[in-house]
């Protein structure tokens, strides 16, 4: 095999997203100086794929790249799907609201708000797009979608500007992917600091010091005592933020969940969702259809179990101050929903929250709220770490 | 390859195909583990027996738990049984070394001769297990801290792992793994494999057999589809039975042998395959 066609070889298998490492293909290469491919691009190609691929997820973009490499066939099939996927994984910063919007927003009576949306609603006869004052889409009116006003109520559609105050529409979200591949493993790693430890369960482990201390007493007579081995009893309640401007950081969460749901060493894992804010209601699926009242969830789960929420924190602090302030327009909340968060603070001693969005962009007036009730971690590999220390012992 | 490439052609128990004996073969020359995943019932587990037969080896045999650690794989230091012969005085217990047991791997590692050893169904272990055997996989070492004893293998065994990707395995430790990934066998593959188990299984049988598997594996929402050992005692139930090829083509008798889930078999009845005779089957 000349040098021009080989070592191109592993760069493109590289580029087709294989970590090939220089081991590993000098433990190709020395299964070539061996012979091992019997001078056969077909042996070639089955050595190679076993000493370069290690999981059958990989193998077809072995196969793309061996077959561009040897065959000269040039695929165009790079999919668009993952290019525009890449895009809208960069999270732009929260949209700047300048103070004088800031100030709008903050004065937002989300219940004069939505008395008047539905007085308009019952006053108006049909559709209505642009201008300033009725339901529909554009426009600077503060209900409907796709326009512009610092505190208004959305509609439906799709986000443009995160400022809208209320989402009053069914939304659909992916459920989380339990078999993500991407690097579950460091946060993994990051999460097995997050146990307590106790001697429960059969007493299998021989005590040494106490064998000791009780043959000592008995005058020589071996006595031997056994404990249960220390075994992790921690669980873990994972409440995430799904939708709206989570949306960029979707993947980000979902390897969180791949990480704490791989995880063995907990006792108990469970996890749930809500939408920027916790109210009534935990959802225990990601579309929010099924419904886990707050006091059931205090009820189920004992004191001790860890609860992480994770979010951007990120709203209108009215959410987080006013009744009735819940983006979404069914949930009608009776108290603030800082009272929800405070009440499951109260309940759950070691509590915290992971928060996706980079630690500068936390001086949002509804995240210094939430930071007034839960101790704040950013969502990586260090920050998991962080809080697993904390929420760990004691 | 005259040093021995090319070792590992199958054995008359344990059919294989073309890709799989080339990726042992590699594993052996280049002296590094081989890592086997497939789907349940593709024979992950017989392979390293039939590795072991094909090359005159002996096998040991290390069934992974999900309480095993890395360690008692090496060996296990008998506390418990050193105390209780110290009070005795029948045995020297100052000889640390008669209390330490051996597991699979430190045996395979302290064999005068080549043997293979199989870690059965790795990913049923902690996330931590594979990473702890990097060190002994690579340098085929290891040392016993209660005597300080090193062993190094003279021998270097032949690695062969299985998974069933419960779990995600460690990178650098696949890293270090020769990779096979067992596909389910095709049509020709699978009556070859048959013919193995049953030697007189009738060609016509065997066939309308096949068929009527494939299409189980086939149908949509079957959640557990029949596999390769399955589709094994299946015939075996059909031929002692004395059940003729003709009966196969009307109706799936013993049908329970094939599907393990009610749910499945609700979906293969509506699909209108079986009669009668297999519902009664239904307990």
């Amino acid at each position: 095999m000349e040098g021009g066609l080989f070592l191109p070889f592993f760069f493109r298998l590289r580029g087709r997203g294989l970590h090939v490492t220089p081991t590993q293909w000098l433990t190709l290469v020395r299964g070539l100086a061996l012979g091992l491919h019997g001078s056969s691009l077909m042996g070639f190609y089955s050595l190679s794929r076993a000493v370069l691929v290690k999981d059958e997820s990989e193998m077809d973009a072995f196969d793309l790249a061996f077959a561009e490499q040897f065959r000269g066939v040039e695929t165009t099939i790079p999919s668009i799907e993952d290019e525009v996927m890449r895009w809208l994984k960069t999270p732009l910063p929260p949209f700047p609201v300048d103070p004088e919007w800031r100030r709008m927003m903050d004065e937002v009576d989300v219940e004069a708000l939505r008395a008047e949306l539905e007085r308009r609603l019952a006053e108006q006869t049909g559709r209505h797009d642009g201008g300033g004052k009725w339901v529909g889409t554009g426009g600077t009116s503060p209900f409907g979608h796709g326009g512009f006003h610092p505190g208004g109520i959305r509609i439906g559609g799709e986000r443009r500007l995160g400022s809208a105050v209320q989402v009053a529409a069914a939304r659909r979200f992916r459920e989380h992917r339990r078999d993500l591949t991407l690097d579950t493993r460091q946060l993994g790693v990051a999460l097995t600091k997050l146990r307590a430890l106790e001697r429960r369960g059969p007493a299998d482990e021989l005590d040494v010091d106490a064998t000791i201390d009780r043959t000592a007493r008995e005058a020589g007579e071996l006595t031997l005592v056994m404990r249960p081995p220390r075994a992790n009893n921690l669980g873990l309640l994972l409440a995430m933020d799904v939708g709206g401007s989570m949306e960029p950081y979707r993947h980000l969460v979902d390897l969180l969940f791949s990480a704490a749901h791989g995880a063995r060493h907990f006792k108990r894992f469970a996890h749930a969702y809500f939408h920027n804010c916790v109210y009534e209601h935990l959802y225990a699926d990601s579309c929010f259809e099924e419904r886990v009242p707050i006091a059931d969830v205090l009820r189920r789960y004992a004191k001790d179990t860890r609860l992480v929420l994770v979010g951007d924190a990120h709203m209108s602090p009215g959410e987080l101050t006013m009744r009735y302030g819940a983006i979404d327009y069914y949930e009608r909340n009776d108290e603030p929903g800082i009272a929800y968060l405070a009440r499951l603070k109260e309940h759950f001693a070691h509590a915290a929250w992971l928060n996706p969005m980079p630690e500068s962009w936390w001086d949002a007036t509804s995240v210094r709220i939430v930071r007034k009730v839960f101790p704040m971690y950013p969502l990586t590999v260090e920050g998991v770490a962080r809080l697993a220390e904390d929420l760990g012992q004691g | 390859m005259g040093n021995g490439f090319d070792r590992f052609a199958g054995t008359k128990r344990y059919i294989t195909s073309a890709d799989l004996r080339h990726a042992v073969n590699v594993s052996v020359a280049l002296g590094r583990p081989l890592l086997v995943k497939g789907e349940p019932g593709t024979g992950k587990t017989l392979l390293a027996h039939a590795v072991a037969e094909d090359l005159g080896m002996d096998i040991l045999a290390w069934n992974v738990k999900s309480t095993s650690k890395a360690c008692e794989g090496l060996y296990v230091y008998d506390t418990v049984q050193r105390l209780q012969d110290s009070r005795f005085g029948d045995k020297n217990v100052s000889d640390i070394r008669q209390y330490i047991r051996f597991g699979p791997l430190g045996r395979a590692l302290t064999s005068d001769r080549q043997v293979v050893l199989l870690i059965d169904e790795i990913d049923k272990a902690d996330l931590e297990f594979p990473n702890d055997l990097l060190h002994e996989l690579d340098a085929m070492e290891f040392e016993v801290l209660e005597t300080g004893d090193g062993y190094k293998a003279t021998q270097r065994p032949v690695v062969i792992i299985t998974s069933n990707a419960e779990k995600e395995l460690p990178d650098p430790f696949l890293r270090r793994c020769i990779f096979h990934y067992i596909a389910f066998p095709d049509e020709a593959l699978m009556a070859e494999i048959v013919r193995v188990h049953h030697p007189d299984v009738n060609a016509k049988l065997l066939k309308q057999c096949l068929q009527k598997f494939y299409w189980l594996r086939g149908l949509e929402g079957v959640r557990k589809r029949p596999s390769t050992s399955e589709l094994i005692d299946w015939l075996g139930a059909l031929m002692a039975a004395g059940v003729p090829a003709e009966q196969v083509e009307r109706e799936i008798p013993f049908l329970g042998a094939l599907i393990k889930k009610p749910e499945d078999l609700d979906v293969a009845l509506d699909k209108g395959g079986p009669t009668a005779s297999s519902r009664n089957f239904r307990r």
